[in-house]
Order: structure tokens, then C-alpha cells, then sequence
């Protein structure tokens, strides 16, 4: 470890560019460990509300239509799956694969969101919202929707940012800048994809399983 | 030193020469020079240390007088208050030491050319002054912010103040602290120089190590908190409003799971510049280099379980009001550690009673009432009595305007020499210390008796029986501001006009007084040489 990091001051000192993969992905890990505790508050608001609120919050889950929420895990799944094997792609010199493997990602992400959106204009249309008329006088299952929004509206703008750097790791494949001896940039877009994927996983059953 | 005579580094052009591909302005804001970015954080956080010096001001003369010497309504000191709070915490206290002082002396301290991802520090000062600007334009809004620096709900989902736009300013600027954290953990793992291993690093990058932990860790459970508060304002979904079923008593949860913490991110790395300052004009190794470490991460760690002590009256079970009670008072114990082994350093020391010196020694005096008080605050029963009076007020100016923001301006004296290459004049550092020192007492200390006397805290108007007091905090007041005039002429002055200070004008042993003042861009002109252990006198006399 510490030859490593020797090596980097030392590469430092020689080249204006400082290349540290270690670092890279460390820095990435500590990001992933804020984004955790993000969530977790609102993980730790959910528990709370239902523990109040037991019934409240499967009532609430009665209202999902969890064949969407699988549905929609597989998908993430299948882009999680498709952006390590690019990785893998990238470190064996299989350049266009691994960038269609990104590619497939990316159009995983979409294809939540789409699913997404359905779901919640489907919850606005049948009235279930804050404040809605149907949810009047049901503070528990007021909060249960509250969350829902919260916490998957949140999940969402994860997707459209993890679709974003995505994005950004195909430019630069493309330019060549994201290459087979320097991967880190997609290998820590990959991560960051992950982390969006594994938060979808707990909120599937909070959710959509709560009945 | 005859080193510093050799040409070569001479001719190496110092990182304020060195303006980078900008020029003027733009070679500074656009910099990734760690110390040219400790310098914006520095001029920013000095600013706003001013403006909410400013305001403290008004507030003083505001209670000069039972019925508000300048507003009859309430608004305003509610106003001047939550500003006070929310300028002070955010844009000063917390980032100031990390941003200016850790990103300029962290990277040299450990023998590196910068940090690991120097645009990412870029980054993290732009948001602080986007974060900034977001938060003071809430001022501009549908109405005075009113609600103090902590956003209680329900209050403040009920307020005509512009809270969403306040509150998503904390946002962005947490976001700032984060990418700070996280930039320095990578750079103590992965940027130190051969032969500097981890229990080599002096305590300030460790000091800043342990905060860094806390910013990336508590740091978003700030931000969801927020977040949560401009969602509810914005699209009205319930989470904490009573009306919606929600419980605002988790909003202070979530609130102080970070803000308690966040105390920690304030006082750490100014009990890392007295373990810097104690040595070099103690002239004498750290004692316990060890124990301070891991008092550091103790207090890290035990700081993030003690959060629900400010709301003792806020209706915990009891079972729960005394678990954290307890905790609160074990968080004593690591303070304790660093206390002892700074007064042990001293022992038998040869001390000289420079500035920064002066400074680092009213720290602990400061501090420790600061700590020992909270252990009153923290006490059960006398919590009851003394809460939401003068007494919380005078205990947190205690510790962090005596303890964080007198180490902050100690490490000026003792560094800005350093970062300039000019010394200021000693006696008016010396004046301006004992006005700040004999104001901020006079002020501050009769909090404690105000607080005591029962006298509520955040009331524009009080009752005649509190006058006397009053007068006399305001009058401490205005002999504190005059100090910190003084201070920063003579500090200001010094950095255009002071005389060359040379390399090492204190005999530090630390590794940025091996390098010229003002430093290179690179820092290093050749591989530092690494002490055998950090805080060697006996090794930097002998040699």
C-alpha cells in the first residue's frame, strides 16, 4: 500500500496529469458511503412512520401494483448486469462491445423511468397523493404516499444522474479516453449504478410488498 | 538556514507568482492549486465571519435596552438571529478551518503536491459559494427569515419566510463539505510521501482526517433533512407536518444526527491546530502523539451518539433522555485526553508566549469552561432548568468562538507568515489579543449568569430585572469587535507590507517549514526529508 502510494507521489512529481486508480476508487467508495446515509434518513423516517402506522402502510401497499415493481427490478438487474460485463469488455480491448453494453445501460435506465412515470401519473389519476381528497383524514396512509414520492421520486433523480454519467463514460470510450488501461472512470460509473440498483432492491418490498 | 540561500529555490516562483493558464481574478476562482483554493476559502469565509460579526453586533445593541434599543418589532431580531446562526455555522465556522487552513497546510503537512482530486476542490469551493448565494437570496423573498439557524418544523413549513430556498442553500453547501471530506480522506491515504506513514502525520491532518469521516458521514442526513423541508414546502407532501400526520419531534431527530456532529466538524481541526501551536512554542515533542489521535476519532465516533441531548424537553422517553445523557458525558472524556496531554506538553517546556501561542493557550482555557459547562447542559435535571436561556448561548460561543474560532485566528498568526512571507507586527497582535480575550469573557461569560438568572434566549424584549447584565455583555461585545479589528488590520497589513518572515520564523519541526515562505506550486522542490516521529525537537536541535 504504501509502495503504491510512493509510486503515485512520485509519479505526481514527474507528469502534470496525477493518475491514481486506488484514490479513484476510494473517493468513489466515500461517495457511495454519503449517498447511503442520504437515504438512510429517509430509511430511518420510514421505519418510524411505520411503526406508527402498521395497517396504514399495508393499506398503502395495497395500492401498488407490484408486478410493475418487479418488473421494473428486473430491469434495473439487467442493466446492472450489462455495465460490470462492460467493464470486463473494456479490460480485455473489446472497445464497441463494451460501449454497447453501456449503451444497454443507459436504455435500461430509460425504460424505468418510463415505467416510472406510468406508475406515478396512474397514482395521481386514481387520487393518491398528499393532500388528495381520498387520502383526507388517513394521516398514515398520507405519510406512506409521502414517502413513496419521496423516496422513489428521490431513486429517480439517482437514475436520471447515474443515466447522466453513464452517458459521460460512453464520450469518453468514444474519444478514447476511457480506455483499456484506464478504466476507472466506468468502472466508478458502474459502482454508482450499482448503489442506484441496491437502494431500488429496498425499496421494492418497502413499497410495493407492504401489503 | 543556508538552504534557503541556494539559487534554485530561489527561482522556483511561489504559488501567488505562479497564476496558473488565468490570469488576475480568474487565475485565483479558477485555480486547482490546493493553496491558492485555501486562499479563496480564506478572503470567503473571513467575509462572512464579518458579516455575521456585524449582525452579532446589532443583536448586542438590540438588548442594550428592556424594550430593544433599536427595533420595537420582533421581526427584526428574529431575522438578525436566524441569520446570525445560519451565516456563522455555515459559510464560516465549518468550512473555514478544512477549507482554508486544511486545504492550504494538509497537503504540505504530509509531503504532497496537492490533494487527490484537485478540480473536485475546486468544485467543492464553487458550491460553497453557490450555496452561499442561494441562501442569503432567501432574504430577497416572500419575507425576513424567521425561523433560527435550525429550521424546526412545523414552524418552518409554516412561516411566510422564504424557507425552501434557505434551506436548499444549506443543501448545496453540505454537498461542498462533502466533496471536501472526501477529497482529504483519499489525500491522507493515498498522497502521502514515502516514509510518512500514518502514525508520522502531525495531528492537524489527522484532526482533519477524523472530521473528514464526520462531513461525509453526517453531512447527508443534513441534506435529506433539508431536502425534506423544500419538498414539503414545495409540492406539500407530509413528513414532519403534524396536520399530514407527520412528527416534527423526527425532524430534531434527523436535524441533530447531523448538527450535533457537525459541532465536531467545527472543533476537531481547531484541536488539531493547538496540537501544532502547543509543541512548536512549547518547543517540546506532543505528549501522548497516540492518544490524541485516537481521541480524535473517539470524539469522531461518540459525537454521532449524543445528538438528542438538545432535546431533553422536547419529550424523549426517559429511558432515552438518560442513554444520551450518558453518552453526552463519556464525549467528555476523549476532550479531556487532548486538554491533559496539551498541559503535559507545556510541563518542563521552553515556552514562548507568542502570539499564536497566546491564542493556543486561551483556547484551552476557553474550551474547557466551554466543555465543562456542556457537561452541566448535559445533566438531566439542570438540562430542564437551563434550557433555551443565555446559558446554551454562552456555553456554545464558549466552544466554538473560544475554542474553533480562537484556534482559527491563533493558526493565522502562526501560519500566515508562512502562506505570505511576511510577519505582522507583534504588539498590536498582542493588543488585539487581550481586547478579544478581556471582551469575549465579559461578553459571553455573562451569558452563563443571564442564562442562570432564567433569561430565555432568542426574545427581542426581556424584562428590567436583566438590564444590568445586558449592558454589560454589550459592552463586552463592542470591546471583542474592537479586538477583532485590530487583529485583522494588523493581520491584512502584514500580508502587503510585513517584513520577509523567512522559511520557519517559530522553529516548527512539521514539514511546511522545510519549504520557502511564501510556498512553490509544487510545494516540494526536492523530497522532503521525513522525521523519523512528528514533533521531533530533540531530533531538529541536535541535528
Amino acid at each position: 500500500m504504501s509502495d503504491v502510494a510512493a509510486e503515485a507521489v512520485r509519479a505526481g512529481h514527474a507528469h502534470e496529469e496525477h493518475r491514481d486508480y486506488e484514490g479513484a476508487k476510494l473517493g468513489m467508495w466515500l461517495f457511495l458511503f454519503s449517498e447511503c446515509m442520504l437515504f438512510g434518513g429517509l430509511f430511518v423516517l420510514y421505519a418510524m412512520y411505520r411503526a406508527d402506522h402498521p395497517r396504514a402502510f399495508s393499506a398503502g401497499g395495497g395500492h401498488m401494483d407490484a408486478l410493475l415493481g418487479v418488473a421494473n427490478t428486473l430491469v434495473l438487474l439487467t442493466g446492472s448486469f450489462a455495465v460490470a460485463s462492460s467493464i470486463t469488455a473494456l479490460q480485455r480491448g473489446r472497445r464497441k462491445l463494451a460501449m454497447g453494453l453501456v449503451g444497454t445501460t443507459i436504455l435500461t435506465g430509460v425504460a424505468f423511468m418510463i415505467v416510472k412515470a406510468v406508475e406515478w401519473s396512474g397514482h395521481i389519476r386514481q387520487g393518491y397523493f398528499p393532500h388528495s381528497h381520498l387520502l383526507q383524514g388517513k394521516p398514515g396512509e398520507q405519510l406512506f404516499f409521502s414517502l413513496y414520492y419521496v423516496m422513489t421520486g428521490l431513486h429517480g433523480v439517482h437514475v436520471i444522474a447515474g443515466i447522466a454519467v453513464l452517458t459521460a463514460a460512453l464520450v469518453l470510450m468514444a474519444r478514447g479516453k476511457v480506455t483499456q488501461e484506464h478504466f476507472v472512470f466506468l468502472e466508478n460509473a458502474a459502482l454508482y449504478w450499482h448503489l442506484v440498483d441496491i437502494i431500488w432492491i429496498f425499496l421494492l418490498p418497502l413499497f410495493y410488498l407492504a401489503a | 538556514m543556508t538552504a534557503s540561500e541556494a539559487p534554485a529555490r530561489l527561482r522556483a516562483a511561489s504559488y501567488i507568482e505562479d497564476h496558473g493558464r488565468f490570469r488576475g481574478l480568474f487565475g485565483w476562482i479558477f485555480s486547482t492549486d490546493h493553496k491558492r483554493i485555501g486562499i479563496l476559502y480564506l478572503v470567503s469565509t473571513l467575509f462572512f465571519f464579518f458579516v455575521g460579526m456585524s449582525l452579532g453586533f446589532l443583536m448586542r445593541l438590540q438588548m442594550l435596552s428592556p424594550h430593544g434599543e433599536l427595533f420595537k418589532n420582533a421581526d427584526y431580531y428574529n431575522a438578525l438571529f436566524t441569520l446570525h446562526g445560519v451565516i456563522m455555522i455555515f459559510l464560516f465556522i465549518i468550512p473555514a478551518v478544512p477549507g482554508s487552513l486544511g486545504n492550504f497546510f494538509m497537503p504540505i503537512m504530509i509531503g504532497a503536491k496537492d490533494v487527490a482530486f484537485p478540480r473536485l476542490n475546486l468544485l467543492s469551493w464553487w458550491l460553497y459559494v453557490t450555496g452561499a448565494v442561494i441562501a442569503l437570496a432567501s432574504l430577497f423573498g416572500s419575507g425576513l427569515p424567521d425561523t433560527g439557524w435550525t429550521f424546526y418544523a412545523p414552524y418552518s413549513l409554516r412561516t411566510h419566510a422564504d424557507i425552501p430556498m434557505a434551506v436548499f442553500g444549506v443543501f448545496v453547501l453540505g454537498f461542498s463539505s462533502i466533496l471536501t471530506g472526501i477529497n482529504f480522506i483519499t489525500t491522507m491515504h493515498r498522497m502521502r510521501a514515502p516514509g510518512m506513514g500514518w502514525f508520522q502525520m502531525p495531528l492537524f491532518p489527522w484532526a482533519l482526517y477524523a472530521t473528514s469521516w464526520v462531513q461525509v458521514l453526517a453531512t447527508p442526513v443534513l441534506g435529506i433533512t433539508m431536502l425534506l423541508i423544500f419538498v414539503e414546502r414545495i409540492f406539500h407532501v407530509g413528513i414532519f407536518n403534524p396536520a399530514m400526520g407527520g412528527d416534527p419531534l423526527l425532524y430534531q431527530h434527523l436535524f441533530w444526527m447531523y448538527s450535533h456532529p457537525a459541532v465536531y466538524i467545527m472543533i476537531l481541526p481547531a484541536m488539531g491546530l493547538i496540537s501544532e501551536m502547543i509543541p512548536t512554542f512549547a518547543h517540546r515533542t506532543i505528549f501522548g502523539y497516540t492518544a490524541i489521535v485516537w481521541s480524535s476519532m473517539g470524539i469522531a465516533l461518540l459525537g454521532s451518539l449524543v445528538w438528542a441531548h438538545h432535546m431533553f424537553t422536547s419529550g424523549l422517553s426517559d429511558a432515552a433522555a438518560t442513554v444520551f445523557s450518558l453518552l453526552t458525558f463519556l464525549v467528555a472524556v476523549p476532550s479531556a485526553i487532548k486538554v491533559f496531554n496539551w498541559t503535559a506538553t507545556l510541563y518542563k517546556g521552553s515556552i514562548a508566549l507568542e502570539p499564536p501561542m497566546l491564542y493556543a493557550l486561551s483556547f484551552i482555557f476557553l474550551f474547557s469552561v466551554g466543555g465543562l459547562t456542556g457537561l452541566i447542559l448535559g445533566a438531566l435535571a439542570l438540562n430542564v432548568m437551563l434550557h433555551d436561556t443565555y446559558f446554551v448561548v454562552a456555553h456554545f460561543h464558549y466552544v466554538i468562538f473560544g475554542g474553533a474560532a480562537f484556534a482559527f485566528f491563533g493558526a493565522l498568526h502562526y501560519w500566515l507568515p508562512k502562506m505570505f512571507g511576511r510577519m505582522y507586527n507583534r504588539s498590536a497582535a498582542y493588543i488585539g489579543w487581550a481586547l478579544l480575550f478581556t471582551g469575549f469573557n465579559l461578553l459571553y461569560f455573562t451569558m452563563f449568569v443571564l442564562g442562570v438568572m432564567g433569561m430565555p434566549r432568542r426574545y427581542a424584549f426581556y424584562l428590567p430585572r436583566f438590564q444590568t447584565p445586558h449592558v454589560i455583555a454589550t459592552v463586552g461585545s463592542w470591546i471583542m469587535i474592537a479586538g477583532i479589528l485590530v487583529v485583522f488590520t494588523n493581520l491584512i497589513v502584514s500580508v502587503f507590507k510585513g517584513e520577509k518572515a523567512g522559511e520557519n520564523p517559530w522553529g516548527g519541526v512539521t514539514l511546511e517549514w522545510q519549504i520557502p515562505s511564501p510556498p512553490p506550486t509544487e510545494n516540494f522542490l526536492e523530497p522532503p526529508t521525513i522525521p523519523e516521529k512528528a514533533y521531533d525537537f530533540e531530533g531538529a536541535f541536535a541535528s
